[in-house]
């Protein structure tokens, strides 16, 4: 055997998958913890370089397919290098969204040309012929899916719920539609049509699934479509016979449907409440009601106000929620916080587990504006802070701190775990406006005795806040 | 040695045709699942977002099946779907890693003033 055969061989080639999968595996080992994330991210992408390589040593390749791999490796790398370096760090979940649609529709094709490959024969050989039905279907919802999320977050389309009338009917006759397409095809039906119709039905459906959900539940879709992702990456690669496909794919589907789990848990929405229907339909009935008990005073306060409350504390928790993040706020908090620490007043920051747009969101950017790992607490742990704590900085947070989902049984976020700011001795709540958050839902504590809106841009009312606080 | 490892491919050949390869495949895929279900759990709310990213990026490994499909594609748009496909994995590849890797490099502590591990 010379010594081209011999990397040429598949068995070198599954053997070098089989070191790629342990650097997967490995790599993923070490996202679980902070110190190892940055190492384990590398390591899973140098696994990715072994198996791109691996793949590339397939001897059916020759001389000229290599300048096509070429143009589309260099296209997509001239696409994701700008695009994942420019991204603004509000903007991150979004970007997820659209690399996670691009995996998709990357399936959606791939199973498009096999099937023009094979001449339309898929029922000859059902082994084949059923993942790539499957990958077709499931790879054309997830691209049709995160590009909707995509717009949705990025403010392209309305965030908030669109109401499809018989929504649930519509998509269940898409994906009939879809399905039965594709039994059609493996029972030997020869019609490309058909095929581009699964593609079509399913790109429908994931459109009109998507549009639907809130803006809030967002994270729980990405996620939701990056397992689904996986999975058709899975399918592709029974269809394709190759296990770098079969087990990276599957890894990420399993990770996948357990992450959007634990988001959903940490909502208290199951995954099934999320896919059939946005947060913001059901609201308003119960705002109606809930508005009559709650609406009491609201008492607005100045910066400079708030920077005498903040200079006589002795512990203070910031609250960041979406609202920092849209207004850009975490640098300017972080110069607030190094201002009380010159006081040696203790600052800690409180992170609901789904605070902003996705678990770890407001970590993410607080991190950006240099904020000590050790500072930033977990629900469970800050939660017994709050009793001796003097001043909870609530900074464009809302849901997460809504006291309802703890004492209103009828409310629709009730149950879900939330940070307990009322409890300590006073609430600053820096806002806009009265708008409600994601949930569309009232927030008692805002006409709580001792809480105190500060309205404005939170980056603005944060700086003015540090510099009063420097006159004092 | 030729005819040797001649010999040993025909019998692995024999091998792998008294197995199903479907139902080889299907027993990696179980095992794959049960990887990824147990890897995943252990994972702290914090890194929620980059592991999702992360994640993201490695089924961005579908511009393997574009690397397979071309080498037997004929005809123009055969050629140029897959080509399409190949470019979307990467950027899914790419992006996926690098923004996960801006994600996390954001974590990363500032220098201890005490050393964590002790010089010798």
């Amino acid at each position: 055997m010379t010594a081209t055969a011999f990397f040429q061989d598949v068995n070198f080639i599954n053997a070098a998958y089989l070191v790629a999968f342990s650097m997967f595996i490995l790599g993923l080992a070490q996202l679980t913890s902070p110190t190892t994330a940055v190492r384990g991210n590398k390591l899973a992408a140098w696994g990715m370089f072994v198996a791109v390589v691996a793949t590339l040593l397939n001897p059916d390749l020759d001389g000229s397919e290599f300048l096509l791999i070429a143009i589309g490796l260099i296209i997509g790398t001239a696409v994701g290098i700008p695009s994942a370096r420019n991204v603004k760090m509000t903007q991150m979940p979004q970007m997820v969204a659209l690399f996670n649609g691009v995996g998709g529709g990357a399936v959606a094709f791939i199973a498009w040309a096999e099937f023009r490959e094979l001449g339309g024969d898929l029922s000859s050989n059902l082994d084949v012929g059923v993942p790539l039905v499957f990958a077709a279907i499931i790879g054309s919802i997830s691209f049709w899916g995160s590009n909707i999320a995509f717009g949705k977050l990025q403010g392209l389309i309305s965030g908030s719920p669109v109401k499809i009338p018989a929504g649930l009917f519509v998509n269940m006759g898409l994906l009939g539609t879809a399905i039965a397409a594709g039994v059609a095809i493996l029972l030997g039906a020869k019609n490309e049509g058909l095929f581009i119709l699964i593609l079509v039905a399913a790109a429908i459906l994931g459109n009109l699934a998507v549009l639907p959900i809130g803006g809030a539940d967002m994270p729980v879709v990405i996620s939701t479509l990056n397992a689904f992702t996986g999975l058709s990456a899975a399918a592709a690669g029974i269809a394709l016979d190759n296990y770098a496909l079969i087990v990276a794919g599957m890894i990420v589907g399993a990770s996948g449907t357990i992450l959007t789990d634990q988001m959903a848990k940490a909502m208290n929405r199951s995954i099934g409440s999320v896919l059939l229907g946005g947060f913001g339909g059901e609201a308003p009935a119960v705002e109606g009601g809930g508005g009559g008990e709650t609406g009491g005073t609201v008492r607005s306060t100045s910066a400079a106000d708030v920077a005498i409350l903040l200079a006589y504390a002795r512990q203070v928790v910031v609250v960041p929620g979406y609202g920092m993040a849209v207004a850009q706020a975490q640098h300017a908090v972080r110069e607030l916080a190094k201002a009380l620490e010159k006081k040696n007043i203790e600052v800690k920051y409180a992170i609901h587990p789904v605070a902003g747009r996705m678990p770890g969101h407001m970590n993410v950017l607080l991190a950006e504006a240099d904020v000590p790992y050790d500072q930033l607490k977990e629900m469970d742990d800050i939660n017994p802070e709050f009793g001796r704590t003097d001043v909870s900085l609530v900074i464009g947070a809302n849901d997460v701190t809504n006291p309802d989902a703890r004492m209103k049984a009828d409310s629709p976020i009730y149950g879900m775990p939330i940070l307990n700011v009322d409890e300590s001795s006073s609430v600053i709540v820096l806002k806009r406006s009265m708008a409600s958050g994601f949930a569309g839902i009232e927030n008692p504590l805002f006409y709580n005795s001792k809480t105190q809106m500060l309205f404005g841009d939170a980056k603005s009312s944060v700086a003015e806040i540090t510099s009063e606080l420097g006159q004092l | 040695m030729e005819t040797h490892s001649a010999f040993l491919l025909a019998a692995a050949e024999t091998a792998e045709k008294a197995v199903s390869p479907l139902l080889t495949e299907l027993a990696v895929l179980v095992l794959a699942a049960f990887v990824g279900f147990q890897v995943i759990s252990k994972v702290p709310n914090t890194l929620h977002t980059p592991l999702m990213s992360g994640t993201n990026a490695i089924h961005g490994i579908v511009l393997l099946g574009g690397l397979l499909a071309i080498a037997h594609a004929d005809g123009f748009l055969n050629k140029l779907i897959i080509v399409i496909a190949i470019a979307f994995g990467t950027i899914n590849v790419v992006g996926g890693f690098l923004v996960t890797d801006r994600m996390l490099s954001m974590f990363k502590r500032k220098p201890d003033p005490v050393p964590e591990e002790p010089e010798s």
